[in-house]
């Protein structure tokens, strides 16, 4: 499993890619570093030399190990950090800050306990000034594709983690961004809620037609859900190979036992051995 | 079921230590210019209002205490805020604030006596200064406590510095506000009564510093109950305020499903 870096460059960049792919990928990423400055004055680097893309409508999961960096990656996504070197174009344009053709899930649902389920999904519609009433109706479509319709009113304490996060997913939907970032949303949720979820995200993406990144720690989920999985390696963080899941969607639970889904799970784990990351 | 049982047991409490109180005076006859019978108490306070003398300087002084509580929470939000949005505002100004809240309001009330006279507009203004600081603590730290990653939610979504602040920093601050605001209340009752002992035409201390003057004890125990009563009555008030305010915060959830338990 040892490739020389012209090997993954070829493997990490999406098919099409030409000297105009930046303009027709949703996500690009070119030679991105992102450094912390540490306690001692030296610099921490969190993120190094990473390239990548990810093409309009697909589906890729990047899987590390935890203080990879991965969650860097997606703050410099958002436009939430600015890299310390390289370029990041979302859809062809540079990131310089927040913008709106994206929509974030974070590792926790992050609801505002003084408004309903409603008001929270809601909130993006209010900061963006955005027409009320049309999105209302939006809203409660979005509650019901997330299966919260009967909890439109109620308060973010009153519900469980799972229907938070959910909640959380119809929020990063309401202003129909063509783009989905995703922190290890479903981290905190126990097995069973994680892969109800993750049908649940599967059925959305299917009907919604979203570009998703999508981050976890977990190898199988990144797998069952991906269309690609990009693999990043810990100290310094940086993308080491992209495993593309030839399996077709819609896929059923049942989908973890076929031989070819164990043997990409396999492979990648594979990758996280050889680097001393998990016990053999 | 229990709320009757609890209704009674607390008329039972209050009337239990009335008469024990009256019992020991009476037993150990004490005179009525050192701790007068509670009877006596009662029978000051039924001449008091029956001759509508202390309706009138209750007015006052209520009016002094609302007013000095919205003046000194309005002050104290602006300077709270001030302080707690602006870093410049904060190492500039804020050491003068805490150095002018060291100063005991009391040694104050003479010279807000001297520049605004005998007339309410002095004890508002003493009333006002005393409530402000509790606000402008809790303003500052309810400011700075809005969670990170709602901070971070809030940037995502494009949203400019003014709009986290109505939307996350403010609601997020709400549960030290009213924190304040019952502090504020109490305070302001207090900063009343000191600037009407130092010099005033009417309200409730001027009152008991003339009947101190002819020995009325008993006189000056109703006064007195009634400061309590009107003391604990405002802080029902806010607390009712605060359980509309923030029936999402975590105190106020407890607190309503402790009583639905009770129920």
């Amino acid at each position: 499993m040892v490739h020389t870096s012209n090997q993954i460059w070829q493997k990490i960049a999406s098919a099409e890619d030409g000297p105009t792919g930046i303009t027709r990928d949703a996500i690009a990423v070119r030679e991105l570093s992102k450094g912390y400055p540490s306690r001692d004055g030296c610099c921490v680097q969190a993120i190094q030399q990473t390239t990548f893309s990810v093409k309009e409508g697909e589906f890729v999961a990047v899987v590390g190990p935890s203080g990879c960096g991965k969650s860097t990656l997606l703050k410099i996504l958002a436009g939430l950090l600015p890299p310390s070197k390289g370029e990041a174009f979302l859809r062809g344009t540079p990131i310089n800050g927040p913008r709106h053709d994206i929509g974030v899930v974070f590792q926790s649902p992050v609801l505002l306990p003084w408004r309903s389920i409603l008001e929270n999904v809601l909130l993006p519609v209010d900061v963006q000034r955005l027409a009320g009433d049309r999105h209302r109706k939006v809203a409660l479509e979005l509650l019901n594709l997330v299966g919260l319709q009967e909890f439109a009113q109620r308060y973010p304490w009153e519900l469980s983690g799972g229907m938070q996060q959910r909640a959380a997913i119809a929020r990063a939907l309401i202003h129909d961004p063509p783009m989905l970032l995703m922190d290890e949303p479903f981290g905190a949720l126990d097995a069973m809620t994680r892969e109800q979820m993750n049908l649940e995200l599967q059925r959305i993406w299917l009907e919604r037609k979203k570009t998703v990144l999508f981050i976890t720690h977990s190898i199988p989920e990144a797998v069952f859900l991906s269309d690609r999985v990009l693999v990043m390696s810990s100290r310094p963080g940086r993308i080491t190979d992209a495993v593309t899941v030839d399996i077709p969607h819609p896929r059923r639970l049942e989908a973890m036992n076929l031989p070819e889904f164990c043997a990409i799970v396999s492979s990648i784990r594979g990758q996280f051995h050889a680097k001393g990351v998990l016990d053999a | 079921m229990h709320k009757t049982r609890d209704v009674a047991l607390t008329v039972a409490i209050f009337c239990a230590s009335v008469l024990l109180g009256e019992l020991i005076v009476r037993a150990l006859e004490v005179p009525t210019y050192i701790l007068p019978a509670p009877s006596k108490v009662a029978i000051a306070l039924w001449r008091g209002f029956a001759s509508g003398l202390y309706q009138k300087h209750l007015f006052h002084t209520l009016t002094e205490t609302l007013l000095g509580f919205l003046l000194g929470s309005a002050l104290g939000l602006l300077l709270g805020a001030a302080v707690a949005l602006n870093r410049y505002v904060e190492y500039f100004f804020y050491p003068y604030i805490v150095m002018f809240q060291s100063v005991p309001k009391v040694a104050l009330a003479p010279l807000i006596v001297v520049w605004f006279g005998l007339g309410m507009k002095s004890q508002v203004l003493n009333a006002a200064l005393v409530a402000c600081f509790p606000l402008i603590v809790n303003t500052i730290a309810g400011l700075k406590s809005a969670d990170e990653d709602r901070v971070n939610l809030m940037r995502s979504l494009t949203a400019s510095r003014t709009q986290i602040f109505w939307m996350l920093r403010l609601p997020s601050a709400l549960p030290f506000i009213m924190a304040g605001f019952e502090v504020a209340m109490i305070f302001a009752l207090i900063g009343a009564i000191v600037a009407e002992f130092v010099g005033s035409q009417a309200g409730l201390g001027m009152l008991i510093q003339s009947m101190n003057f002819n020995m009325d004890v008993a006189g000056q125990f109703s006064v007195l109950l009634m400061l309590s009563i009107l003391g604990l009555l405002l802080n029902r008030c806010i607390l009712l305020i605060r359980r509309r305010v923030l029936f999402w915060d975590p105190s106020v959830k407890q607190q309503i499903e402790q009583e639905r338990v009770v129920l």
